[in-house]
């Protein structure tokens, strides 16, 4: 119960006024006035019609919102007398909303939701990213019910997505995740999940966390956290998820929050996911993750460009990082036509495997390193767009399982190189 | 005559006698603490090269570029280096308290001021050492943020920023040893002033078809770059 003395005297208040609570529904957020109001009421209608006999709390945690985000939460609780489209609410629905920090801090505000959820004895908690528009009730339902009927830890997400949408997704974490922890979980980055408070007091309790705290990312390390900890997971398929919006320039922030938490996590759990092999089905709720395949314009000869300029400009930084063999082969790729250009699957994965060792030895600054492989990453990106352009959902999903066995085939070559330096 | 000869070359005799006897065992007690500090250096330069080895110092020179550096002057490894630095350096130290045994005025001197540069070489060695680490560091830093934002010529870049951390890393270094402290100074300032200018001429003049590629790459085609290659990582 440390937590406690993070959490304002305020915002202990308002918890203490709530007592208990059975759902808990996370809402992190930062100048989200634009979307969070139609959030809320899919919310609100979501436990009317869903949960109407179980006590429920909304808990923002905002990270300095100037645009009213937290009056817009708070002013949309639930009294247990107001019908709302012809539904009663049986208990009242609360709202309480908290400023952690002045700047977005994403581990500081999932902290304040499960220092919250553990105050609280929650049974079921959700996370729910305040730019998922495209929210239901059934999204919500379909998240807190694995974790509050049928006693699982952790509910991850499985969307309709485009075949070329979460390319970092598809080509790295989910391969990675799914061959070295062998958990087949398709979203490892999660945006929306449910877990139990149990879950919520083990991961709160533990030292790793309490380092990262601020960090970015801790929604997979939540998830691996679930996973090396033995707790029940599940999946439950949610619908279409619009992209985000995200700039080239984007890349380098999203691979630390989630390449390079992945990479750290590899360190601290080594004694778990070195027993490890296979990797068994998950669980999932509703249908499979299916590809969508609506024509989409990339700029496949920059990726090209970027990729064939990374290699020549970074191949001293690849030299401390990577193989002599990896390097060459790399050197050779790069010196091909656009036309022949190819990343093949199996140099993909020792080069990913290769950083990962780099990363646990420090051979370089573990920054530069996850840095060093956004160019790389943009020539697998090529490769990728170029095979599966044309192909239908399932030759894209054949593709993509054909990756992860070689992410899975070459685990053991992980593991001597993870060795080889001690 | 030849009595007073004999007398004087006795007397000559006698006073070299007297006075051997007088410097051999000084000379003695200077072999001595040579051999001693011989060994106490030998011990230095195992206990420095454990310390050096347990650390990893070899790798954290490679990483900063100074493995690199070394090898191109044909300059054994950093961790070798610096043990045969602390080597010599000890001895050196011992051989120079056993001549001041000897009591040789000159060289009394020279000893003690020698002692009194230890404090400062050691501070220059060690602005030196984190210089060439952050100057490497920064380059690096530097490379790999030109690379990812799509900027012409990284290699360049990363060059001048370490040629700009090394330049006023030696302009530290020797005005901490004392040496040549106003050359150091006005070469430090001519130096700077000569690669800014450069820059600003390259930049302004040279590379004028660059910079507008670069300032169009930056606030013209991004619109259009965002509206074809929007990808989600995530």
């Amino acid at each position: 119960m440390e937590e406690e003395n993070f959490l304002t005297d305020d915002f202990l208040r308002q918890l203490i006024d709530v007592g208990e609570a059975d759902i808990l529904l996370g809402l992190p957020t930062h100048n989200n006035a634009k979307t969070i109001g139609s959030i809320v009421q899919t919310i609100r209608n979501c436990i009317l019609r869903n949960f109407p006999r179980e006590r429920a709390v909304i808990i923002n945690a905002d990270g300095g919102s100037r645009d009213g985000t937290q009056e817009l939460i708070t002013g949309l609780s639930i009294s247990d007398v107001r019908p709302v489209a012809g539904v009663y609410a049986l208990r009242t629905l609360h709202a309480i909303s908290t400023q952690y920090a002045t700047s977005p801090r994403n581990g500081e505000a999932l902290r304040t939701i499960l220092s919250a959820a553990e105050l609280l004895r929650v049974k079921a908690c959700i996370v729910i990213s305040p730019e998922s528009e495209g929210i239901t009730s059934e999204w919500i339902s379909s998240l807190i019910r694995p974790v509050y009927y049928e006693g699982f830890d952790l509910v991850a997400p499985t969307y309709s997505r485009h075949k070329f949408d979460g390319l970092l997704t598809t080509n790295l974490l989910y391969p990675m995740v799914r061959a070295v922890y062998g958990a087949r979980i398709r979203e490892a980055y999660m945006s929306e999940f449910g877990f139990s408070g149990r879950l919520a007091s083990h991961f709160l309790g533990r030292n790793q966390w309490r380092d990262a705290i601020g960090e970015s990312g801790t929604e997979l390390r939540l998830l691996l956290a679930a996973v090396t900890g033995g707790f029940r997971i599940c999946q439950s398929f949610l619908g279409k998820k619009d992209p985000v919006e995200r700039r080239a320039a984007d890349l380098v922030p999203t691979l630390r929050q989630s390449v390079g938490v992945l990479f750290s996590a590899l360190e601290s759990d080594f004694a778990v996911w070195s027993g490890i092999s296979g990797s068994p089905e998950v669980p999932t709720n509703g249908e499979g993750p299916a590809l969508l395949l609506e024509p989409l314009r990339i700029n496949r000869k920059r990726l090209w460009e970027m990729f064939v300029k990374g290699v020549s400009e970074l191949e001293s930084v690849f030299q401390s990082i990577l193989t002599p063999t990896t390097v060459s082969e790399l050197k050779r790729i790069a010196a091909l036509k656009e036309e022949e250009f190819n990343y093949p699957a199996e140099l993909w994965v020792r080069t990913v495997y290769e950083f990962a060792a780099a990363h646990q030895k420090s051979l370089i600054n573990r920054d530069h390193i996850i840095q060093a492989l956004a160019p790389l990453f943009r020539g697998r990106v090529f490769t990728f767009i170029v095979e599966n352009r044309t192909g239908s959902a399932n030759e894209v999903a054949d593709n993509i399982e054909n990756l992860c066995l070689e992410f899975e085939r070459l685990k053991p070559y992980l593991l001597d190189i993870w060795k080889s330096g001690e | 005559m030849r009595e007073m000869i004999i007398s004087e070359l006795s007397q000559a005799v006698h006073e070299l006698a007297k006075g051997f006897a007088h410097y051999l065992p000084r000379l003695i007690v200077m072999l001595i603490i040579a051999g001693v500090g011989w060994l106490i250096a030998y011990v230095v330069k195992a206990l420095v090269r454990s310390i050096l080895q347990f650390i990893k110092f070899d790798r954290m020179a490679e990483n900063a570029g100074a493995s690199q550096m070394l090898s191109k002057v044909a300059l054994p490894s950093a961790t070798e280096l610096l043990t045969r630095f602390a080597f010599w350096l000890t001895w050196l130290g011992f051989l120079l308290l056993g001549a001041s045994v000897l009591g040789i005025m000159g060289l009394q001197e020279q000893a003690a001021s020698f002692f009194l540069f230890l404090p400062r070489l050691f501070v220059a060695m060690l602005i030196l050492f984190f210089g060439v680490l952050a100057a490497g560091f920064s380059a690096r830093a530097a490379l790999l943020a030109a690379v990812n934002a799509n900027v012409p010529s990284p290699k360049l870049l990363s060059l001048a920023v370490r040629s700009i951390i090394m330049v006023f890393v030696l302009s530290v270094v020797f005005e901490e040893l004392g040496v040549a402290e106003q050359t150091m100074l006005v070469a430090f300032g001519i130096a700077f002033g000569a690669l800014m200018l450069g820059l600003a001429i390259a930049f302004g003049i040279g590379g004028r078809n660059l910079a507008q590629r670069f300032l169009e790459e930056k606030f013209v085609r991004l619109n259009k770059e965002r509206d074809e290659d929007e990808l989600s990582p995530l």
